[in-house]
């Protein structure tokens, strides 16, 4: 799975969280989850929830920590798709 | 004295209406919400009935935002939010301000937090994966979950309280409501209460066989108050919200005054003299109903309708005859009582709102609603109060002050005084 085909499976997990349904249309690496996407900080636990069960991985607490924007989630899901495989 | 406080939005969650114009139309026709759930059948449970409100996720989309109603599971406060909501837009209010109305608070109570929620919570933990439970757990077990949805969603700055008081929780959440605006400490207050009676819940007042039994087969029979073939209450959910709002601050922005609520008390017998953690103790009843009148400054001859607390259960005879012994009056003299309860069930929490705001609305549209099921009156009750104020169907009737009362577990008792509003 390469960085284009994680972000748009991303995009179907942060969809239930944020409000603003166009900016989630046009995200990229350097979209901000709580400043763009205005995700309520105490749901970032969620999609890391629900990352795991999308992507069939775990997400560790260092690792959850690096995910504020696109790209930090994509790196983290990458590595850990990588480690799976 | 204090500020008068009167009632100017009114929102319902019922069995038998999920609205206020469909809850109208269902009071005004006597139209049962009890219906037969087969899975109580499954489960053995003796009685197999109860008033499930017909509530589906999607009716509370425009209520609140795609995100907080992704993963929202607490039935119990999703009745309250629509209930309150639905109050507030009728009150003439927009559901979003911009800024903290720091005049405005909430107080709206409940019994159990919703049991569905914390067993996932129990089922996860057991299977060793709490993590996988998520930010949306704590916020619904919390027993201050509907205050928090109800009050975040409005912008409320004032005191914001969930109360806790049994059968007693929706009448006493209103009156609570009431105090903070007479004495000046609120202008206007979101009230009311809510309850998901789940299985879990409805299981442990099985056991105790204080339920329904006998007409699981014949639901819209099974709920019977005052009736010598009861055999028990029909627990049911819901939801019922009032806005309550200094008179002055109404006048001012040209609110709908539905009726003024002119006083109340809540107390308790203690536990003593007849007192116990399942019955309420007559001298606490007559006194909380006295106080009631005399907090409002009314006489008890005033009274037109006493909307009861009358679960269908041996403790209506003494009901009867504490209301009796409370107002003095009795016979022909007695006024008209009626139960909700023989529509849609004993909702626990969510009775005395929903029975405010179905006592409101006699008091608006002058009517007395029937008692269902009552083809068969407790002759002690018909000896001190006569048949003539146990109306069996829809009595139209110039109504203008009802008093209207709730007995929780705990002994705790509590009774409202609401009158129609006249400018004077």
């Amino acid at each position: 799975m390469d960085r284009k085909e994680i972000l748009i499976e991303l995009k179907k997990v942060l969809a239930p969280y944020t409000e603003s349904k166009e900016m989630l249309e046009g995200i990229n690496e350097q979209t901000d989850l709580i400043k763009d996407l205005k995700i309520n900080s105490a749901n970032l636990v969620d999609i890391i929830i629900d990352a795991e069960a999308q992507y069939n991985i775990e997400i560790d607490f260092d690792a959850a920590e690096k995910m504020y924007n696109v790209g930090n989630c994509i790196d983290v899901i990458a590595d850990k798709i990588n480690k799976t495989a | 004295m204090g500020n008068r406080v009167v009632i100017t939005g009114l929102g319902v969650v019922s069995p038998n209406g999920l609205n206020i114009p469909d809850f109208l139309h269902a009071i005004q026709n006597g139209i049962s919400g009890i219906r037969f759930i087969p899975e109580y059948e499954e489960l053995k449970f003796n009685c197999q009935v109860s008033g499930i409100p017909e509530f589906e996720w999607e009716q509370l989309r425009n209520y609140i935002t795609e995100t907080s109603l992704y993963g929202l599971k607490g039935k119990g406060i999703a009745y309250g939010i629509k209930a309150a909501l639905d109050a507030w837009t009728d009150a003439g209010n927009e559901i979003v301000a911009q800024d903290t109305l720091w005049e405005t608070g909430c107080v709206f109570g409940s019994s159990v937090a919703d049991t569905d929620v914390i067993k996932n919570a129990i089922t996860r933990v057991d299977a060793h994966e709490s993590k996988k439970l998520g930010s949306r757990v704590v916020e619904q077990i919390m027993n201050s979950g509907v205050t928090a949805y109800i009050s975040g969603r409005l912008g409320l700055g004032n005191k914001i309280i969930n109360n806790s008081a049994a059968c007693a929780t929706g009448t006493q959440s209103i009156l609570m409501g009431f105090e903070y605006i007479k004495f000046g400490m609120a202008k206007r207050m979101v009230v009311g209460s809510c309850e998901y009676v789940d299985k879990y819940v409805f299981g442990g007042f099985d056991s105790m066989r204080v339920l329904s039994r006998k007409f699981n087969h014949e639901p819209e029979r099974a709920s019977r108050p005052m009736s010598m073939s009861a055999g028990g209450f029909v627990p049911g959910s819901g939801a019922g919200a009032l806005v309550l709002e200094d008179l002055d601050f109404a006048l001012a922005r040209g609110a709908k005054i539905y009726g003024e609520l002119l006083g109340g008390s809540t107390n308790s017998g203690g536990q003593r003299n007849g007192g116990s953690m399942t019955a309420p103790g007559p001298e606490g009843v007559v006194k909380c109903i006295r106080e009631a009148i005399s907090n409002a400054n009314i006489n008890a001859n005033d009274i037109d309708l006493v909307s009861g607390h009358l679960t269908a259960t041996i403790a209506d005879k003494l009901e009867i005859q504490n209301w009796v012994h409370a107002l003095k009056r009795s016979g022909d003299d007695f006024p008209m009582v009626n139960s909700l309860k023989s529509m849609v069930g004993h909702s626990l929490s969510a009775a005395g709102s929903i029975e405010t705001v179905a006592a409101v609305l006699q008091l608006k549209h002058n009517f007395v609603h029937a008692n269902l099921n009552l083809e068969d009156p407790i002759p002690e009750i018909l000896d001190i109060i006569g048949e003539n104020n146990l109306p069996t169907i829809k009595v139209d009737k110039e109504i203008n002050t009802v008093a209207k009362a709730n007995f929780g577990f705990g002994d705790v008792n509590s009774c409202l005084i609401i009158s129609k509003y006249k400018n004077d």
